[in-house]
């Protein structure tokens, strides 16, 4: 399967990166050449075997569903580009 | 007297111990290497004065005899642990000016040891590269030069190559390091260092910058497979913040590395000969087994059948996870913002100018293989072949206790002629990300030197959880390689 220049346009507007009209071609052809390499895998039939997403096995624990910490808006604010009062300011979204 | 800067972790305590220097001693010591040692680019911070006040802190605690596990050792820092109130960038431009407001759980508990805190070491952006050349802090050079091209400078590979470049030249006793799919082990062989990636799940994760998650693993980088013990006891630990962090008892694993190998079993896996496998480092992995057998063990060969496919799989996975992971980097929380007339433009123009080309490629193939349509046939049938080389492993390490097996291709390569495809800089981890698929206890140690004077490093893979036995057959292997090379950096040939 290859990826042509309009398919790497909507896969960078979904990962919400701008890539320039001049920087697509070499993104198509870099994605292109790691999509091709990894079509090995369908070298390996492995419709009777189970995705493995967790290697420990554990069971994810779960925690008493509690207030653990909060109330700190000055250290969750410390890094904002753009802090307004205690907020993060961002473009306006509504008309 | 010895240098300050030359000696291991397990030494410079006794030495403090026994009242032959004192910690800020030791310390001023690595700070002026770390002045001198600049060119290499290990550091991208460097926390002089709280290094001096936490050594005073240690000197003080020793005076009253109270001396904690590693009171009063230099360590570095990879710069993708969040450290309290010291700029931590994963070395992306999308993180400046971060000044996190919390600190890692692996670094607190090396600060809780009695560790002292040299700088944050470079790496690959996002810990995303195998050449430590995709920082937006530049390359990092290897201490290492080759005998036939002594003006050469060489990648120390990643992604900890800041790290192992500052233990190398000895500009720490020891560092950290995190290895997604080989980025502790395959930068230590580089470098002539001893790299240990614990089991998934042996250290917590909270605090460290995620780049995939159910791969990602801190550990230790050290210059002897006692101070990789030594070190790891302090790291790991029980962290309800990381759902995934091991709730089970930490030995003492620095005791673990020593004794004989009789009546171990040791397994060669056959699929890692056919990878372009140079002369020499097959004939470094040759002398290994010996090594082993001259130590006791019974040397086997057995098979991972499925090994050729595991960089395919890797290279679905972490980038499914990365984007996913680095998803948070909008622009209005934390770092880099750059302006838009919209909100989306605003996401959009931060993260072109916040990620580099490497990090964007990564990005946008993790979006395209969870995207609608694809998932099955890319993601999910990557965590299908993710369970055949968990079972391959499994089955041999039924068979065998360990595996040895070389840790990377070849020796350090020219950072200024590196492989300009990125499919072949994916290659150099061909060794490395098969432990990382499985989630097991690897370990590198250096095994020997090129015929141009290069380190390799040897590779031991063991059972989960059994980071025990993977130093006992680590340290056979230290004790018969015996490597005393020097970088050039440090005094060694050139």
């Amino acid at each position: 399967m290859s990826l042509d220049k309009a398919t790497v346009r909507e896969i960078a507007r979904l990962a919400r990166i701008d890539v320039p009209d001049q920087g697509l071609d070499a993104m198509v052809g870099d994605l292109n050449g790691i999509l091709a390499w990894v079509e090995a895998l369908n070298e390996l039939d492995t419709a009777a075997v189970e995705p493995l997403a967790n290697v420990t096995g554990h069971d994810l624990p779960a925690r008493a569903d509690t207030v653990t910490d909060g109330d700190d808006a000055a250290r969750v604010l410390a890094n904002a580009p753009d802090p307004i009062d205690s907020f993060f300011a961002v473009p306006k979204v509504v008309e | 007297m010895t240098d300050l800067t030359d000696l291991t972790l397990v030494e410079a305590r006794r030495r403090l111990d026994a009242g032959d220097f004192t910690a800020v001693e030791l310390t001023e010591a690595h700070l002026t290497g770390i002045e001198a040692g600049a060119g290499l680019n290990a550091y991208i911070t460097v926390t002089g004065e709280r290094a001096l006040e936490m050594a005073r802190a240690a000197d003080a605690r020793r005076a009253r005899g109270e001396s904690l596990p590693l009171d009063g050792l230099p360590v570095a820092v990879k710069d993708l642990f969040c450290t309290e109130g010291v700029a931590t960038t994963a070395a992306s431009h999308i993180l400046d000016g971060f000044v996190p407001t919390y600190e890692s759980h692996v670094t607190q508990r090396l600060w809780q040891a009695g560790a002292v805190m040299l700088g944050k070491t470079n790496l690959d952006e996002f810990a995303m590269g195998s050449a430590n050349l995709t920082s937006y802090y530049g390359a990092v050079e290897n201490p290492w030069r080759a005998d036939d091209a002594p003006d050469t400078p060489l990648v120390p590979g990643g992604s900890s190559g800041g790290s192992a470049a500052a233990v190398a030249a000895r500009l720490a006793l020891a560092a950290t390091g995190t290895d997604t799919g080989g980025s502790i082990r395959q930068p230590s062989a580089y470098t002539g260092i001893v790299g240990l990636k614990p089991t998934y799940g042996r250290c917590s994760r909270w605090g460290i910058v995620a780049f995939a998650s159910s791969f990602d693993q801190a550990g230790p980088m050290t210059r002897s497979v006692a101070d990789a013990g030594l070190m790891l006891s302090s790291m790991a630990g029980h962290d309800p913040r990381d759902s995934t962090s091991a709730d089970r008892p930490v030995p003492d694993f620095a005791a673990a590395a020593g004794g004989d190998l009789r009546g171990l079993k040791i397994g060669l896996p056959r699929e890692f000969r056919r990878d372009g496998l140079s002369a020499e480092v097959d004939a470094t992995w040759r002398a290994g087994a010996e090594w082993l057998r001259d130590a006791g063990a019974e040397v086997v060969e057995v098979s991972l059948p499925h090994t050729p496919y595991a960089l395919a799989a890797y290279y679905i996975l972490a980038p499914a996870e990365a984007s996913s992971n680095l998803a948070r980097y909008d622009g209005v929380r934390y770092g880099l913002r750059v302006d838009g007339d919209s909100l989306e433009e605003m996401y959009a123009k931060t993260r072109a100018a916040g990620f580099g080309a490497e990090v964007q490629r990564r990005i946008m193939i993790g979006t395209y293989v969870l995207s609608a349509g694809y998932y099955d046939a890319y993601y999910r049938k990557a965590q299908r072949v993710r369970q055949l080389i968990r079972q391959d492993f499994d089955s041999a390490l039924n068979e065998v206790d360990a595996l040895l097996a070389p840790t990377t291709p070849g020796p350090a390569f020219a950072v200024d002629a590196p492989p300009t495809d990125p499919v072949e800089m994916y290659l150099l981890d061909v060794f490395t990300v098969t432990g990382n698929l499985a989630g097991l206890p690897c370990l590198s140690v250096p095994a020997g030197l090129t015929g141009q004077g290069l380190p390799l490093g040897l590779q031991v893979l063991g059972r989960p959880w059994d980071e025990e036995m993977v130093l006992r057959v680590g340290a056979a292997l230290e004790r018969a390689a015996d490597f005393s090379h020097r970088p050039a950096s440090n005094g060694g040939r050139r």
